[in-house]
């Protein structure tokens, strides 16, 4: 077979249900095909407050996972890593989405994500802060994705919006295996080394004070937050006690990130992700 | 370490073990890792795949930089899944040196101890989001043009890596190539970006393939083993060919201007690349040679607690199974 | 083995070598190999590298070291039978009854 043919043949067939291209990369609307009437009986402006706040918290949670990229301890965990960024940036482009089609502006997902100022976003605040060690963006990791989880799903069998309810069950195979990840590195740390044991026990105690947030109607979105409260407590209890860590627990933060509170850390973060965006008025990219 | 060296039978065994292999590589058939194989080709190959994998690992960095600022939701997904994709081909490479009797970690040591190489390439530095663009059309081409003999090298596991790594390639040739007509369908500034990024980039590109055939020691024996299967100045002719129509059709202008079609050899003439830069920026003097190396280092003494702990987690779950089972 | 440093401070995973049932029906392929601290973290390393996490494949891994390769072939003048340590990870070899099926 000459070169040219074993080249030819490569670039045959790559469609976009190749898995392994990025979800969400190719040219289609990831939301084709599926009705996106909203549905008698759904407040429209609270689905798309729900949708907009979701999808922050996906966005500003990947943007810190894309920064380990060439950082990460292994090169095994930057694939890892960057499987998660990656889930959690498809779940906000649909949220985004979605958000677009019910709020009656018909923005698209980019026009929520750099054309917003941090004042305008609604992220929980412990997606914001910064990256840390590798043990504080397991913690993070760890808290977010339990939580992420149980909301999701909830909603995945009772939003009223089916839409909604359809990103949420594909976001539920999704978390699921985020939180096994940080659960297990989680374990891994505690358990391993003075030094490990130390950071990761510090790690967690930086995530503590932003927990109580997680734990609101406004947080959950329309998912039981009680509910939500009792499951997320459990797993952390779990994980933390088989990793011989104490229990998570500090005096909430004042304030909400889903009322527009903000730490000091959302500002920069987003004028690195808007900034070329913002640059470039009626560039296309 | 434990070299094939230590094993490798006296002289006179060692002929008919010599003519088996030469069969071998006669009949176009592949060497396997548990072959016997001359201590030269086991070397040729443990540098060329490590120097391969460096550069899959070191070439994050240059594009890494803009996932976090890419302009729109849907580039960001794309360059993030391409960086990981070349995490995954340092891995996959790593992999397939390992089968040579070389451990990964070895291998990170020399490059961080600047030891061993990685392409020249990765030494540049990326100043716009169109410089996203040019890599994954010239770069990624420019790999696409050496890897795919590769596919039919001698040696399996190097052969077997590269088929997964191509068909990847692919893709990062293809949205490159798509984000730079995007970009030329766009503002003026933009498709002044993307032609900046193309005068800056065409030249270190094609210095990719290497030296000249006449300057390049190792080549001739790569060859004969079909280690490598062309040389670097065919290669390069052929990255040359499939590009300046691709230019043509962008609508942007090679920065060159000895380029231009023969029509009696049948392929293009194009003027000589300033070799003596590449040797700069191979002996280390390039523009982000420190910066690169810098990062990987860091990155990999930085992780070293991490690692650490999952060891020893490791060995303390071993022990409890142990005494469980004993209780 | 070493080239910098003691043993306390450079703790490797070990190598493991990954089998990927591509689809029902098909046998599990050997696919290459990764590095771990343990079963586990090999089995995740393994989704997220060889099938980028493609869901409904089954994956096998086992420490390369475990191992038992055959030789190629007994009566083979070429094989050179203290070689058989020399390169770690065999391509042929039969898969012990005994490796977990996930
Ligand atoms: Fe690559
Ligand atoms: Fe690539």
């Amino acid at each position: 077979m000459s070169d040219e043919h074993v080249y030819l043949s490569l670039a045959e067939g790559h469609d976009d249900s190749d898995a392994r291209w990025a979800f969400g990369t190719g040219f289609e609307d990831p939301l084709h095909g599926v009705d996106t009437a909203v549905p008698e009986g759904v407040d429209a402006a609270e689905l798309a407050a729900h949708c907009l706040a979701l999808g922050d918290d996906a966005l500003v949670a990947a943007q810190r996972l894309a920064e380990w990229c060439t950082r990460a301890p292994e090169l095994e965990e930057e694939v890892a890593l960057a499987n998660i960024g990656l889930d959690l940036l498809g779940q906000a482009r649909l949220l985004y989405s979605r958000a677009g089609q019910v709020d009656g502006t018909g923005r698209d997902e980019d026009a929520y994500a750099y054309l917003r100022d941090p004042a305008d976003f609604r992220n929980v605040r412990l997606a914001e802060l910064p990256c840390g060690d590798f043990a504080f963006s397991m913690a993070r990791l760890l808290v977010t994705s339990s939580w992420r989880l149980a909301v999701f799903e909830r909603l995945a069998r009772t939003a009223q919006d089916p839409v909604l309810a359809a990103i949420a069950a594909k976001g539920v195979n999704e978390l699921t295996y985020h939180r096994q990840y940080a659960a297990e590195w989680t374990v891994r740390l505690g358990d391993g080394t003075e030094e490990s044991h130390r950071r990761m026990r510090a790690g967690l105690e930086q995530t503590a004070p932003y927990l109580e947030e997680l734990f609101t109607a406004a947080a959950t979105c329309g998912a039981d937050p009680a509910g939500v409260r009792h499951e997320v407590t459990a797993a952390l209890r779990q994980v933390t006690e088989a990793a011989g860590l104490p229990a998570v627990e500090a005096e909430p933060l004042p304030g909400h990130g889903r009322e527009g509170d903000r730490t000091e850390h959302l500002a920069p973060l987003l004028a690195e992700l808007q900034g070329i965006a913002r640059a470039h008025p009626g560039a296309v990219w | 370490m434990t070299t094939p060296n230590a094993t490798v039978p006296a002289e006179g065994a060692q002929k008919p073990l010599q003519e088996h292999f030469d069969a071998t590589i006669a009949r176009d058939q592949r060497i396997e890792p548990r072959d016997w194989m001359p201590e030269g080709y086991r070397r040729t190959l443990v540098r060329q795949i490590a120097q391969h994998a460096h550069s899959e690992i070191i070439g994050m960095q240059p594009e890494g930089e803009w996932i976090t600022r890419a302009p729109s939701l849907r580039r960001k997904a794309i360059l993030f899944a391409k960086v990981q994709d070349e995490a995954g081909h340092g891995l996959y490479l790593y992999s397939a040196a390992e089968t040579l009797g070389v451990d990964r970690a070895d291998l990170t040591q020399r490059l961080i101890e600047g030891r061993q190489k990685y392409s020249s390439i990765f030494n540049y530095p990326t100043l716009s989001f169109a410089d996203v663009g040019v890599i994954g059309w010239f770069v990624d081409g420019a790999a696409i043009c050496n890897q795919v003999p590769l596919c039919r090298s001698s040696y399996g596991p190097y052969a077997r890596a590269m088929v997964r790594i191509c068909k990847e390639e692919s893709f990062h040739q293809r949205q490159g190539y798509e984000l730079l007509m995007t970009m030329m369908r766009g503002t003026e500034a933009q498709r002044e970006m993307v032609q900046d990024a193309v005068d800056r980039w065409w030249w270190p590109s094609l210095m990719m393939f290497g030296p000249p055939d006449g300057d390049s020691p190792n080549s001739a024996a790569s060859m004969a083993w079909k280690i490598k299967r062309h040389s670097n100045d065919e290669l390069r002719r052929r990255f040359v060919d499939m590009t300046v129509p691709q230019a043509d059709k962008l609508g942007v202008t090679l920065p060159d201007p000895e380029l231009r079609w023969n029509p009696e050899r049948g392929r293009h003439d194009f003027g000589t690349p300033d070799w003596s830069e590449l040797q700069r920026v191979i002996s280390g003097d390039g523009p982000c040679n420190s910066e690169r190396m810098e990062r990987r280092r860091s990155a990999h003494e930085e992780g070293a607690w991490v690692r650490e702990a999952a060891t020893a987690h490791a060995a303390k779950q071993a022990a409890r199974a142990e005494e469980g089972a004993v209780a | 083995m070493s080239t910098t440093g003691d043993s306390t401070t450079r703790a490797e995973w070990p190598l493991y070598e990954v089998f990927v049932r591509g689809k029902r029906g098909l046998n599990h392929v050997h696919v290459g190999s990764l590095h771990a601290a343990d079963d586990r973290m090999a089995l995740t390393h393994a989704r997220d590298l060889y099938t980028r996490r493609n869901e409904g494949v089954s994956i096998w891994v086992v420490r390369s070291e475990h191992i038992t390769a055959s030789t190629r072939d007994e009566k083979d003048p070429f094989f050179s039978p203290s070689a058989d340590k020399v390169y770690r990870h065999p391509t042929f070899y039969d898969i012990p009854e005994d490796v977990p099926h996930i």
